[in-house]
């Protein structure tokens, strides 16, 4: 903290001045790789640099063996570089290369860090960093899609998190990494607030207020060793330096805090998941299957000695397996919780991660069922959101994924958190569309040619509306129960094939931004499909015109206000 | 690529011929394909009143069906004919230098199924239509796979203009809307350049009225 830009303790870094990172960022970005590196090479090379230290230091012990073996290598700089340097008399100059390159190391940190700032307007977030080639980049507040607080393990240790803020677009997010843990919580509730569109200056005055009182309680508390609620600030880089063993009690206070604190959300709002659960449906789920099928080559192809089955397949189960690994322990300590600020998801048990929604954000929600997961009543939810889902990796599949497996009861509450608008409006016909068949509970109900194209299924396809809300229903295998909100939709779209056409059935589908969720009615009696196209069509104009989510705060100081 | 469409093509062909007949029989009629497709799908006097008050951007009273320049006919017809020529010209080489008998019946039936499409190629062209509502636009094509898509103006994130060859020679441009959902996939092609650059101006301005958030 030498050369800070301001030498004050920060305390809130959304007040419009540029800010630093924490001071051990480049540590946790890229130093742990660079030690890592570094102790490899020392271990390695131990034995020689024993000799080494001998050789210079106490010639006479060791004189004859050691001769030995440099003149046995010399000239072999490939096998033994050291051995060569020291047969040259190179020492010196080895060991000022060796300190050249360490001091420019911790230089170009120390610059990347320095030259690393970011600031919270009104209007967005801009983050300048680069040494030779600078780069500004900017994230207008209201096209902000979500923002997510992760903290790694080793991130943790330090009481660091990174936060990124997404925005509509590839590769299109801004990052800090890393920031103190608790300003990072901070940082976010700034963020939302303002681009909620409320009174920001009273907020803003409030949070002032609040966050010097919550810092000033959290080091009595680290001091006393009381359990500090999560939100504590982090303590390195402080003037005011608490003694270590508070650090380190702090420490692991942090890791013993629950994922979500408790003063967040009410805790009816609170979805949990237990652990048996968890691992029950992973092991009930898809790749279970494919896993039995991987097991049954791999057992065929031992016994029939063709072993090339082994390098083919055994590779794709370590995958699998693995994967199903990853996704219990991502569900590990998962809650879904409905803040002021939108829908807030978190989960993990050493490396911890958060994801926040704000409201209007969400442009597709399905519920779907596997067949083995029927007889349990299990349920998991998908959603579409701008932005984060265009990439295919593993992480945005996390993310998408907001509650991994849930009871009816969960279906029924996240469907709420995420809709809050419409909630009462859904939540009646909610029950129709996970399970039921035919006309019953609000939905339309597929004509009986239908069966020729869906013939399982097509007495679960059916639609309903509701407030705004398109309903989706379909699936007899996998059921499937797709929420579109029409504020949201983007363009709709009925098809007719030839096959269709003879059957005078239509299907309907409505495009959203991309996801793993496609809202799409297969088979729709043809004048019913013109319909609803129609009515989709209009209300969606109507919705979206009306639609004033995405300034959440802002409507609602108005509503409070007419009140 | 016109090699998917032509198979597509002829093997429902049969049921719709009778269509295809009866569509040119009666050139009164606004919509491409009455026959198929439930034209009045708005009446057009109903959807006039709310909006004049509420954007300051003159809304488009309802165009009706529009349907894309004939001469697009001959833009799809030489595209088809150039697929045919190199997949044809393939075969018909693989058979006089290595003999493959198999490789010149591929050819016969490749240059079949072209030609019987390309004979359908003014019908699929005069199914494309368009429509400019108060709110919306309303796209659709297609004689045996239809489509119909309906894109709020509000929705649209940009507006393009694409130009091939053949199309530049005809004085033809296609006019591509882009929303935030990548299946939305409406493309207008065939249309007049004077008239795809209005359009864009036309369309452009009311989206930016009609903005919405994302």
């Amino acid at each position: 903290m030498s050369a800070s830009v301001r030498p004050e303790r920060v305390t809130n870094l959304a007040d419009g001045e540029w800010h630093r990172l924490h001071p051990a960022s480049p540590l946790l970005r890229g130093g742990l790789v660079f030690i890592a590196v570094l102790g490899f090479i020392i271990a390695n090379l131990r034995e020689r640099l024993v000799d080494m230290f001998l050789v210079l230091f106490a010639p006479d012990v060791l004189r004859g063996p050691v001769d030995n073996g440099f003149n046995g290598w010399q000239g072999d700089w490939a096998n033994d570089p050291i051995g060569g340097i020291l047969s040259r008399g190179l020492v010196g100059w080895a060991i000022a290369a060796l300190a050249v390159i360490i001091v420019a190391v911790v230089v170009g940190f120390w610059l990347s860090w320095r030259m690393h700032t970011f600031r919270v307007t009104r209007e967005a977030v801009e983050v300048r960093s680069g040494i030779l080639f600078r780069s500004h980049r900017s994230a207008r507040l209201d096209r902000i899609q979500g923002i997510n607080v992760n903290r790694p393990l080793f991130a943790r240790l330090f009481g660091t998190a990174k936060l990124e803020v997404s925005v509509a677009g590839q590769s299109a997010n801004v990052q800090l990494s890393y920031l103190g843990s608790a300003l990072a919580d901070g940082l976010r509730a700034d963020i939302l607030r303002l681009a909620s569109g409320a009174r920001a200056e009273r907020a803003a005055k409030a949070a002032d207020a609040a966050l010097p009182t919550q810092a000033t309680q959290a080091a009595q508390a680290a001091d006393a060793a009381i359990p500090a609620p999560a939100g504590t600030p982090a303590a390195p880089g402080t003037s005011a330096r608490p003694p270590v063993s508070a650090v380190i009690g702090h420490r692991v206070d942090e890791f013993l805090a629950p994922e979500l604190d408790p003063t967040l959300a009410p805790p009816e709002s609170v979805v949990h998941l237990p652990l048996g659960r968890v691992i029950g449906s992973t092991l009930l789920g898809g790749s279970t299957v494919w896993i039995a099928i991987l097991i049954a080559v791999i057992a065929v192809g031992f016994s029939t000695g063709q072993l090339w089955v082994l390098f083919s397949f055994v590779p794709a189960a370590i995958g699998l397996v693995s994967y199903m690994w990853s996704r219990i322990t991502k569900s590990l300590r998962y809650t879904i919780a409905g803040t002021p600020d939108g829908v807030r998801i978190g989960h993990g048990l050493l490396s911890t991660g958060n994801q926040t929604i704000p409201p209007g954000r969400i442009h597709a929600i399905e519920a779907t069922q596997w067949i083995l997961w029927r007889p349990f009543g299990w349920w998991s939810i998908r959603i579409n959101v701008a932005g984060q889902s265009v990439s295919a990796s593993n992480e945005a599949a996390q993310r998408t994924l907001v509650l991994p497996v849930g009871t009816v009861a969960d279906v029924h509450r996240v469907i709420a958190l995420l809709l809050p608008d419409a909630a009462s409006a859904v939540e009646p016909v909610i029950d129709a569309g996970l399970t039921g068949r035919d006309g019953a509970g609000g939905f339309s109900s597929a004509p009986r040619r239908g069966a020729w194209l869906r013939p399982f299924s097509w007495r679960r396809i059916g639609w309903a509306a509701a407030d705004g809300v398109a309903l989706l229903r379909r699936g007899a295998l996998l059921r499937s129960l797709t929420l579109a909100p029409l504020a949201r939709m983007q363009s709709v779209a009925v098809t007719v094939g030839p096959i269709e056409r003879m059957l005078r059935l239509a299907s309907v589908r409505i495009h959203t931004v991309a996801g793993p969720v496609t809202p799409f009615l297969p088979v729709v009696d043809r004048a019913e499909a013109v319909a609803l196209f129609e009515r989709l069509a209009d209300e969606a104009v109507e919705r979206g015109a009306s639609d004033t989510s995405h300034h959440w705060g802002a409507v609602r100081a108005e509503s409070t206000r007419a009140r | 690529m016109p090699e998917v469409r032509d198979t597509d093509e002829p093997v429902g062909s049969e049921p719709a011929e009778p269509e295809a007949a009866a569509a040119p029989a009666e050139p009164a009629v606004v919509a491409p394909e009455s026959v198929v497709e439930p034209v009045p799908l708005v009446a057009p006097e109903s959807v006039v009143a709310p909006e004049s008050a509420a954007a300051p951007v003159a809304a488009p009273h309802d165009s009706g069906w529009l349907r894309v320049s004939p001469k697009y006919i001959v833009v799809e017809v030489i595209g088809s004919l150039i697929g045919m020529a190199v997949f044809v010209g393939a075969f018909v080489v693989a058979y006089l230098f290595w003999g493959q008998w198999w490789a010149l019946w591929a050819a016969i039936a490749i240059g079949v199924v072209s030609l019987v499409s390309i004979a359908f190629e003014p019908r699929r062209v005069r199914s494309i239509g368009y429509r400019l509502r108060d709110d919306d636009l309303l796209f659709r094509r297609g004689i045996m796979f239809q489509r119909q898509v309906a894109v709020p103006y509000g929705r649209m994130q940009l507006v393009d203009i694409t130009r091939g060859p053949v199309a530049r020679a005809l004085g033809l441009a296609d006019l591509k809307f882009v929303t935030a959902a990548a299946s939305t996939a409406v493309t207008v092609p065939g249309l007049p350049v004077e008239e795809a650059d209005r359009l864009r101006d036309e369309l452009v301005a009311l989206a930016e009225t009609r903005r919405a958030g994302l």
